[in-house]
């Protein structure tokens, strides 16, 4: 088909005009009242809710009038390409609102009891009518075993995926990436009866006269099963993102396979498996059944990972937020900010420590 | 220093695929060698199978013999890092290491080989850097990231770090194919060069390159796709650009292939 039959058939793309006519901003403006004032009127009239629908009724005819009043000024395409810009800035502030909201919930709650008492005390010989007492037994619970949980964890994992990617093939390695997907999907507390069966029930009585004991170890170890998928996944596909050519450069270079993946790969791909390796540890600073169940909870200050219960955060606020003192929920409010404030410092750290070692423009 | 290559039937196969079929051919010291023909003729596979490169993808075998100065690289109690040692290799496209410096880069081969001096490290990096025609252009910023510079920069920044770790064979597969015009005569230039230490075998689909910078130039071609590649005919570089003696290779270098 020739173009003088294309057009005479008007299939021709060509635009005669390439100028638009745009919406005007007081236009826009005049959309967004007339929403908002249609949306009360009908509310109010009607007394069916409160401001929360109005603003939900006055967004929804906002985006409808807006679509309209632009397809009427600007044609058909421009009016869509507005339709979908709008919708994917909603989806944005509507995913940001819980977070947001949730921020400031911790933040206006938990400041109250931020004083020294909860940093420096336990909640040994705490009652019900005291109102001091503190975190500081979790936070030494926590710290610790999240700790000792990465130290397991981390080597494992980030091994465990050079394994998978730079040499696994056939069926060994499949199997192993099965059953880490497998993993992944674990619930907390399955991981908590594992270690409580297995190592607390079985292990344990060996190194204390036959006697079972709980301790923040074990809780390391459920936390440890559970962040371990989570770092093999996420540092596989950061290694499988290192592209090709640059592991042949450096065999090329007459660099053994070892000193390739310690020296080019990993380095190339660090930042990403420091974020996820970062997923994993506030996962596991966060898991309340497993510490509940094997390092059984306490009151009093326990240094000893190795040696009698101990607490943790987020096992602190879960029992503060059921504790029938009026004082709980204030702690409960406070350890939880804590608990973020933790994972927040530890992910900043880890990420400044992963930019220094690579080069910045 | 620089060797002699030999290579006598050599085959390649991908699993069960044949890419190239009994390739015969020897490499002189001290020349520059150049390999043309269509895509998908096995140029680059054969390339690659001299330092053993072909061996990162699963399943590549070899049959044949390939000697370098009367050593068969696929005995099988040859170290096939060694192997990479002696016969270095650059790539088509740029691939400076993301995370090393321009420095670095260019002494990773002998760092990561476990060269710890730093004033030995220091005098490779300005040597191979002068060879690779380089230097007056980085030295003041020997810190800044390797993969900053431009393009042509970076290709003569992998040269540098070929040279480096001084092999006796250097290997290029289509080093100018993602150049301008100006950084490849640069490095052309810097082939002529290097000529005086180093054997060099290139892999190029610019003929008039070929025409230019080679000693030998030798003609690879398939029948139809699917079929191995052939190494058609192999001449002095006169010889096939002046006077080819199979009707194949000049159809090629005519342009009147395909």
């Amino acid at each position: 088909m020739s173009l003088l039959d294309r057009e005479l058939a008007g299939v021709v793309m060509t635009p005669d005009n390439i100028r638009t006519k745009k919406l005007s901003l007081v236009a826009n403006l005049g959309v967004a009242v007339a929403a908002f004032v249609i949306a009360a009127a009908v509310v109010l009239g009607f007394g069916i809710g409160n401001w929360v629908l109005i603003v939900v009724l006055g967004w929804v005819f906002y985006l409808v009038g807006l679509l309209y009043a632009a397809g009427r000024v600007e044609g058909r395409r421009a009016a869509r390409n507005r339709a979908w810009k709008s919708l994917i800035y909603s989806a944005c502030i509507l995913a940001i609102l819980p977070l947001a909201s949730v921020v400031w919930t911790l933040v206006s709650k938990g400041v109250g009891r931020l004083d020294g008492d909860f940093f420096g005390t336990s909640m040994n010989n705490i009652g019900a009518r005291d109102q001091n007492g503190g975190a500081y037994h979790a936070i030494i619970g926590t710290l610790e075993q999240v700790g000792i949980a990465a130290l397991i964890a981390v080597p494992l994992g980030v091994l465990g995926a050079i394994y998978l990617v730079e040499y696994g093939r056939g069926k060994f390695a499949g199997t192993v990436r099965f059953f880490v997907d497998v993993m992944t999907g674990i619930p907390s507390i399955v991981a908590g009866l594992f270690v409580l069966s297995f190592w607390v029930l079985i292990v344990s009585p060996w190194f204390n006269d036959g006697n079972p004991r709980f301790s923040g170890f074990a809780a390391s170890l459920a936390l440890s099963v559970l962040m371990l998928p989570t770092i093999v996944r996420s540092t596989e596909e950061m290694l499988r993102l290192v592209p090709g050519p640059l592991r042949e450069g450096a065999y090329a270079l007459g660099v053994p396979q070892w000193k390739t993946i310690l020296k080019i790969v990993v380095p190339t791909a660090l930042p990403g498996i420091v974020t996820g390796v970062m997923l994993a540890i506030a996962r596991a600073a966060g898991e309340t059944a497993p510490v509940l169940l094997v390092a059984g909870g306490a009151a009093a200050i326990n240094f000893d990972p190795f040696n009698g219960n101990q607490s943790s955060l987020a096992l602190f606020v879960y029992q503060q937020a059921g504790d029938a003192s009026k004082y709980a929920p204030a702690r409960a409010w406070t350890a939880a900010l804590t608990l973020v404030a933790i994972v927040l410092v530890l992910t900043i750290a880890a990420k400044m420590l992963a930019r220094r070692n690579s080069l910045t423009r | 220093m620089a060797k002699r290559i030999e290579a006598s039937n050599v085959s390649s196969y991908y699993g069960s695929f044949k890419a190239i079929d009994s390739i015969s051919m020897t490499v002189e010291p001290k020349t520059i060698t150049a390999l043309i023909g269509p895509s998908g003729c096995g140029k680059s596979t054969f390339l690659r199978s001299i330092n053993r490169m072909h061996e990162v993808l699963p399943n590549a075998r070899i049959e044949g013999r390939l000697t370098i100065d009367e050593q068969n690289i696929y005995d099988p109690d040859v170290d096939v890092t060694a192997v990479r040692r002696l016969i270095g290799m650059v790539f088509q496209r740029p691939n400076p290491f993301p995370t090393m410096s321009i420095y670095e880069n260019v002494v990773a081969g002998l760092k990561l080989n476990g060269v710890k001096k730093k004033s030995a490290l220091d005098d490779a990096a300005e040597q191979s850097l002068k060879s690779a025609n380089l230097w007056n252009e980085v030295k003041d910023r020997l810190n800044r990231p390797g993969a900053g510079l431009s393009g042509g920069q970076q290709q003569r920044l992998c040269i540098a770090r070929t040279i480096a770790v001084e092999p006796q064979v250097v290997l290029m597969d289509e080093p100018c194919s993602a150049l301008d015009p100006i950084s490849t005569l640069a490095i052309e230039d810097l082939m002529f060069k290097l000529k005086d230490r180093f054997t060099i075998i290139i892999v190029t689909h610019n003929m008039q390159q070929a025409a230019r910078v080679s000693d030998k130039t030798g003609f690879f071609s398939i029948d139809k796709t699917g079929d191995p590649g052939r190494l058609i005919e192999y001449d002095d570089t006169q010889k096939i650009f002046s006077n080819p003696t199979q009707k194949k290779t000049e159809d090629y270098i005519t342009g009147r292939f395909g």
